[in-house]
């Protein structure tokens, strides 16, 4: 981008007139990554990146600098790495040192010994990785925010579609590690919650190499599904879901991890202006846009929208505006976004994916909700055995 | 829709009579996943040609005396200018990468572009053909609008959320003015004393006191039914009276009159699905909306405020003009 021709005169025209904003400010973040080993995949089509995450960030802390150059707001984003096995909370209090915004990109056990570090207590972490339910409920932290999904959001989101459709007999296969079971738990809770049938369920534990025995295997394993309208895979480490699609036995969709997928983001969406977002990305990192992504994504362009709106780069004002009512953040979804009171959860709309396009995105129409649509998704006020956010 | 036959007589008649045909004139629709551009007969409302023009049109807009039409392509990162009365594509304009919106100043030379993709507004004069000035803006810069007296041009970033105030004679950023999230549009009242912005997520129209660029007020909107999140105000204009804005609400499928001295909503008029952008007819008694999502356009009694028509048009209007 060229440099601006009179930047001088854009801060001097911002003061002018936005003087109660324009004051001069400092905001530094950090982007806070725990390495993680990752499961071996069969399938080498489709690696992890190693930018995940931190390219959203990245992206964002572009968006918001420009905006920060007509106020006089200087925004910087730094990045910390911390080996797998290592313990971060050294690393976390250096950064925090150094910053009072985190966005993390960490297992769930992580992102709580970091919140919970006296030198966090002022300050404002965002959780763009971690999906589990306990985070958003008993477990939660004040000074944690939520911008990735949760799998109760995603799961609701597939679940209001199927209702729609009226695909209510379902199966269900759950891989083995924890962060499969998880996804299968809000899946079975969440079948519940909108009166559709899990028919029969099936473990997910073959070790062999499925690239060749797919085709043999799955049919045998799904046969004794018996019949429902759709398959569900509960697969989040991309052990085996994939090789299900075509394999079962009769005939029918496969959904959730696989298949059709509810997401946080996707390099399918292009509505809502989506299109411009996702160019930006691929010209910048070369590749699609995934949901941790958008998620460390959606937490700079909180930071950003919040300090141009309140003209602080305090953490806790800037905390209370984000989760007031006033906060409303254009995410590219076709809905203003916002985060939940009661457990910091980001408030957005989960779109339903397969690689190439967008099915529907949640909340379905006919869900209603007194506050939001968007509520229908996720653990609601009611639901949340959140107290942290209780004042 | 409700389609009172007195007034269809009455349309019937008016239709028959020449002297209104000629100052009912054309409106012109740009159909962004068509690459096309719809005429249509504003005073029998038929779809009277289908021009082909580049890719994903969408700006749309008459030179002074009407004889050429600009037209943002914006997937062919140009501006194509066509001769209005036979629809021949005559030349392209250099307009930077992916030109949206647009503006001509009242000189009818120097064209306003905004470049989604490069956080550029880029002026064109229309007549060499050369690109006088790019002016670095905000994040995805899409509405655009001239001051009638030529003085300022205003460009609105998406992303940034700021009205950028451009002085024309030097062509630099004058003013940034923060308005809600995701601006699309802005248009200034006929006498230049206010600009107008609209935010598509925020919801809102905010309205600045031009003098000395100051916030008068906003407009806010409340559908009873409609959740606040669904009435995304985009496209709009003020009625030839200047007494209402007629604002259109992308998924809320309304379009809304609002009293332009008390920015109060009067009345939600329903109009096709996801409603764009709008256009008066010539002699300012209709209002024609383009409506995205169901590929129509909504023919609207300024008068009565009653929708009164629905013309099938191509896939995904998008923006409208007047041709006298």
């Amino acid at each position: 981008m060229p440099l601006p021709r009179a930047l001088a005169a854009f801060v001097a025209a911002a003061a002018i007139h936005s003087s109660a904003l324009a004051a001069e400010l400092d905001i530094p973040a950090i982007y806070f990554e725990v390495g993680v080993e990752r499961p071996p995949t069969l399938s080498n089509l489709d690696p992890v990146p190693e930018d995940l995450a931190r390219a959203g960030a990245e992206l964002a802390q572009k968006d918001i600098a420009t905006t920060g150059r007509f106020l006089g707001h200087k925004y910087s984003l730094d990045s910390v790495y911390v080996e797998p096995g290592e313990d971060p909370l050294p690393a976390a209090r250096e950064a925090l040192a150094q910053a009072p915004f985190l966005i993390l990109n960490a297992p769930a056990e992580a992102l709580l010994a970091i919140a919970d570090l006296p030198e966090a207590s002022g300050a404002l972490l965002f959780n763009a990785s971690a999906p589990e339910r306990a985070l958003r409920d008993a477990e939660c932290r004040a000074n944690l925010l939520h911008t990735i999904a949760s799998h109760d959001e995603r799961a609701d989101a597939l679940m209001q579609f199927l209702t729609w459709k009226r695909w209510t007999d379902l199966a269900l296969i759950v891989g083995p590690e924890p962060a499969d079971m998880a996804f299968g738990q809000a899946l079975r809770r969440s079948a519940a919650k909108f009166g559709l049938e899990i028919g029969a369920e099936a473990a997910w534990s073959y070790d062999t190499d499925l690239r060749r025995s797919a085709s043999g295997e799955v049919p045998l394993l799904t046969q004794g599904l018996g019949d429902y309208d759709i398959l569900l895979v509960a697969d989040e480490t991309d052990g085996f879901g994939q090789y299900i699609l075509y394999n079962t036995w009769s005939p029918r969709p496969v959904a959730g991890s696989d298949g059709l997928a509810p997401v946080t983001w996707s390099g399918a969406l292009e509505q809502w202006g989506a299109a411009q977002l996702q160019g930006r990305f691929e010209a910048a990192f070369e590749r699609d846009m995934r949901s941790e992504d958008y998620a460390a994504w959606l937490a700079v362009r909180a930071i950003g929208e919040a300090v141009t709106r309140m003209g602080t780069s305090e953490p806790a004002a800037l905390r209370a505006f984000l989760l007031s009512d006033e906060f409303r953040l254009d995410g590219f979804k076709g809905r203003a976004l916002s985060f939940r009171s009661w457990n910091g959860q980001a408030r957005q709309p989960i779109p339903l994916v397969h690689p190439h396009a967008l099915v529907t995105l949640a909340p379905v129409e006919g869900f209603l909700h007194q506050r939001s649509e968007m509520d229908t998704l996720g653990l609601d006020e009611p639901e949340s055995a959140c107290a942290a956010f209780a004042n | 829709m409700r389609r009172p036959a007195a007034r269809l007589a009455a349309l019937a008649l008016a239709c028959a009579l020449p002297s209104s045909a000629m100052s009912a004139g054309e409106i012109w629709v740009t159909n962004e996943k068509d690459d096309t551009v719809s005429v249509i007969d504003a005073a029998t409302l038929e779809v009277t040609r289908t021009i082909p023009v580049g890719k994903r049109p969408r700006g749309i807009i008459f030179s002074k005396d009407y004889s050429r039409v600009y037209i943002c392509a914006s997937d062919s990162d140009t501006v194509q200018v066509l001769d209005a009365a036979t629809g021949e594509i005559l030349h392209d304009l250099p307009s930077g990468e992916d030109p949206e919106q647009f503006a001509l100043h009242p000189d009818d030379r120097h064209l306003y572009i905004a470049n989604e993709d490069d956080a550029l507004a880029t002026v064109v004069d229309v007549e060499t053909r050369q690109v006088v000035a790019q002016i670095d803006v905000g994040i995805e810069p899409e509405g655009m609008a001239v001051s009638h007296d030529g003085r300022y041009a205003i460009v609105t970033s998406e992303t940034t959320n700021m009205a950028h105030w451009i002085d024309t004679s030097a062509q630099s950023i004058v003013a940034n003015t923060l308005v809600d999230s995701r601006p699309r549009h802005a248009e200034f009242t006929a006498d230049d004393s206010q600009l107008w912005v609209s935010s598509e997520i925020g919801g809102t129209v905010t309205v600045f006191n031009t003098a000395d660029k100051s916030e008068v007020g906003k407009v806010r909107f409340e559908m009873p039914g409609v959740h606040p999140d669904k009435i995304q105000p985009v496209g709009f204009k003020f009625s030839p009276d200047g007494k209402t804005a007629f604002v259109a609400l992308g998924p809320a499928n309304h379009v809304a009159a609002v009293n332009t001295e008390t920015l109060e909503v009067e009345e939600y008029i329903l109009v096709g699905r996801r409603v764009w952008h709008l256009a008066f007819s010539a002699d300012g008694t209709q209002l024609f909306s383009t409506n995205g999502v169901s590929g129509d356009v909504t023919v609207i009694d300024v008068a009565s405020r009653e929708p009164l028509k629905s013309i099938k048009v191509g896939r995904f209007p998008w923006g409208a003009a007047t041709r006298p």
